[in-house]
């Protein structure tokens, strides 16, 4: 206890030099607890969209996820009512399960008949009542832009979304009353007015199959001709008409990207033939259930000898494993040159404590305390300097990220379709702060035990006859 | 010859090495220091008074010899255990004080015996009953800053005595006092010491401590010159 006080009494002796001290670590703890906040909110951020879009978990055919993107109707799940049953009824798994639900992965050739364009597209078919609740997921309550947006149409499953991408290739901007499109240079591209009487095109086939319907503002919505290659290989096509266009944060998927009923798309990629599923997508209520559900499911897979993949988040998204990997380098990489920089400042501090102190030092050790009693004591004082450092650190890292998150300062990140509030990850990072403020205090030990250990080495004859 | 003395020196020698150069501080002492007196060791500049008095308190070992303190031989401990040893058996008093800065005087009073593991309780009365013995009973609160010179070394003596040593060195405990306050601590000295019992080595060059001198070791040059024993005064 002596020691403690000792020690604690001794940051005082020199007023000016603890104070810049503590200074140094504060402020370095409070821009690595921000970069960490900052950081921690883009970790949120990504896996919210991602888990918006794709869930936690989903099942393929095996062999889809190596080879089933050149041929997705070969790679259909049979049956994938029963298996989805079967994992919402499971007992272990109902709790965790906010949207079981089947998905159909498919490309082919959009056109704009009408208009005279066309352009490949990725597909997505989706049952719109599971898809509008997917994109309610919100675990960490970011209430991101865009990310509910308008809900899927789940009356007519003729109807969907495009990108906004697309939109404008196939000139969509003006039926779509898309902001911030320009205008295709040359004009608006027009097909030939097809001739009197019915058109024989693949438009004109569907339009007799499906005639136009009502947009959601009771007027005409847009409509396009969708082509693709059933699973035995014969040309299909449907009409879809486009109730809205989004914007996606990918170029290539922005100008590519539909999102239709899975009906429409088990139409179009199966046509007359057995209608399956490409995959059948998880979302869970929490992130963290992730490997508990996904054993599970294997477990359920296994037991019923069941034809199918299992892939978590992880998998399904390898930019966000990507992104998060770089992230959490960019931190590591940070907090290094933070640490080093606390480590010095510590180490000169307690240099020059140990010189000045030395004849002290030999005293102490002549009254008896024993070497490491002597490096306890430097120690000590690093560790509360370090320690008041971290906390001020903390306090202050902690006000400017409220200061921050109530400036309203927006930012675009890389891959996202609307700009975002710039905001700082204030909960749930109890471990972060807890991670930074006892790496920092074991720094500032390690940073004292350099001086403290030729502090307590010190020959006692030598240090009484200092000057 | 001594019976029972409190140190006993056995051809000792003590030699510095200052880069290539060896330079002998003490060569081959052999001495026995009387228990419960005041002995002093005299000797001009770089005599070896302090290294014979560092070796005695246990603060360096000797090139060459034999050395026991109260009864334990020096050779045969390690540092931790001589820590120890110095803790509980030997008291110093300084020239220039020593006292710990940032602790109040009862504090530094108080510091020995927490070094030997006793109750906070008892430090506390013992401490302060130490404090008021050398006449500074009003002054526990007070920083070594707050004090004068002669207080200052009374508190030094209080923190030597506090836990009862065997023996008690003091390297020129006057020599930074004016000659009242030094007859003042002399006086306090002897008075503690017979109270207590405890034996008292002094290095010093004031002819009016050098008065009180029960046993006198002079020294010249490294080497023993002289031992004699005065009367009390």
């Amino acid at each position: 206890m002596t020691t403690l006080i000792i020690a604690a009494r001794n940051i005082t002796r020199n007023h000016r030099r603890s104070l810049m001290t503590v200074s140094a670590i504060a402020v370095g703890t409070m821009a690595l607890l921000m970069l960490g906040e900052f950081i921690s909110q883009i970790f949120v951020a990504l896996e919210t969209q991602n888990v918006v879009r794709s869930g936690h978990i989903a099942l393929f055919r095996k062999g889809y996820f190596e080879y089933g993107g050149g041929n997705p109707a070969a790679y259909g799940i049979h049956d994938y009512q029963s298996v989805i049953d079967l994992i919402r009824d499971d007992p272990v798994l109902k709790p965790m399960i906010n949207v079981v639900t089947p998905t159909i992965n498919l490309f082919g050739i959009a056109g704009n008949f009408e208009g005279g364009s066309s352009r490949t597209f990725i597909g997505l078919g989706v049952i719109p009542a599971d898809y509008n609740k997917m994109h309610h997921w919100d675990e960490h309550h970011l209430k991101m832009p865009g990310l509910a947006g308008e809900p899927l149409n789940e009356r007519d499953e003729t109807h969907g979304f495009i990108g906004a991408g697309l939109a404008r290739i196939l000139g969509l901007c003006g039926p779509l009353k898309l902001k911030g499109c320009p205008k295709q240079p040359g004009g608006d591209r027009k097909a030939a007015p097809p001739a009197a009487g019915k058109r024989r095109d693949f438009s004109g086939l569907v339009e007799e199959a499906h005639p136009p319907s009502p947009g959601p503002a009771g007027e005409s919505a847009p409509r396009l001709d969708l082509l693709a290659a059933t699973a035995n290989g014969a040309p299909n096509v449907v009409g879809f008409y486009v109730d809205k266009a989004t914007k996606q944060g990918i170029k290539e998927y922005n100008d590519a990207f539909v999102v239709m009923s899975f009906k429409l798309a088990q139409e179009l990629l199966y046509g007359r033939g057995e209608k399956k599923a490409v995959s059948i997508v998880v979302q869970l209520h929490r992130t963290e259930d992730i490997p508990v559900a996904r054993a599970r499911i294997e477990k359920i897979v296994k037991d019923r000898g069941l034809n199918l993949e299992v892939k978590g988040l992880k998998q399904l998204q390898p930019f966000y494993t990507q992104a998060v990997g770089m992230f959490k380098t960019i931190f590591t990489f940070i907090s290094v040159v933070m640490g080093m920089i606390v480590l010095f400042t510590v180490v000169n501090t307690m240099t020059m404590s140990v010189m000045e102190r030395t004849h002290e030092i030999g005293t102490l050790r002549a009254m008896g305390i024993k070497k490491r009693g002597i490096a306890l004591q430097f120690v000590l004082e690093g560790i509360i300097l370090g320690g008041i450092g971290a906390t001020l650190g903390i306090l202050m890292g902690s006000v400017a990220a409220d200061m921050v998150n109530h400036s309203g300062i927006m930012w675009h990140p890389p891959g996202q379709a609307y700009p975002m509030k710039l905001l700082l990850r204030t909960h749930g990072v109890s471990h972060l702060l807890l991670g930074i403020w006892a790496g920092l205090g074991v720094m500032s030990a390690l940073a004292a035990w350099i001086p403290a250990k030729r502090a307590a080495r010190m020959k006692i004859v030598d240090a009484l006859g200092h000057i | 010859m001594i019976e029972d003395p409190v140190v006993v020196f056995d051809s000792v020698s003590k030699v510095y090495q200052m880069g290539e150069v060896a330079i002998p501080a003490l060569k081959g002492v052999s001495l026995r220091i009387p228990r419960g007196r005041f002995s002093m060791v005299l000797g001009p500049s770089g005599s070896g008074k302090t290294t014979l008095l560092n070796l005695v308190g246990c603060l360096d070992q000797p090139t060459e010899g034999v050395i026991e303190v109260c009864g334990q031989l020096m050779a045969e401990i390690s540092d931790d255990r001589i820590s120890e040893f110095r803790a509980r058996h030997i008291g110093f008093i300084f020239q220039n004080f020593n006292l710990i800065p940032v602790l109040s005087a009862r504090e530094n009073v108080e510091y020995p015996l927490a070094l030997i593991g006793m109750k906070a309780s008892e430090r506390r009365d013992r401490s302060m009953a130490m404090l008021s013995s050398v006449g500074l009973a009003d002054h526990g609160r007070h920083r070594p800053n707050q004090l004068s010179g002669g207080q200052k070394q009374r508190v030094a003596i209080a923190r030597a005595l506090v836990k009862e040593p065997n023996l008690v060195l003091a390297d020129e405990p006057t020599a930074n006092l004016d000659s009242k306050t030094g007859a003042a601590i002399i006086d306090l000295m002897h008075k503690v010491q017979e109270k207590f019992g405890a034996s008292f080595v002094f290095s010093t060059h004031d002819p009016q401590l050098i008065s009180h001198a029960e046993d006198v070791f002079s020294i010249r040059d490294g080497e023993l010159i002289d031992h004699h024993r005065e009367g009390r005064p």
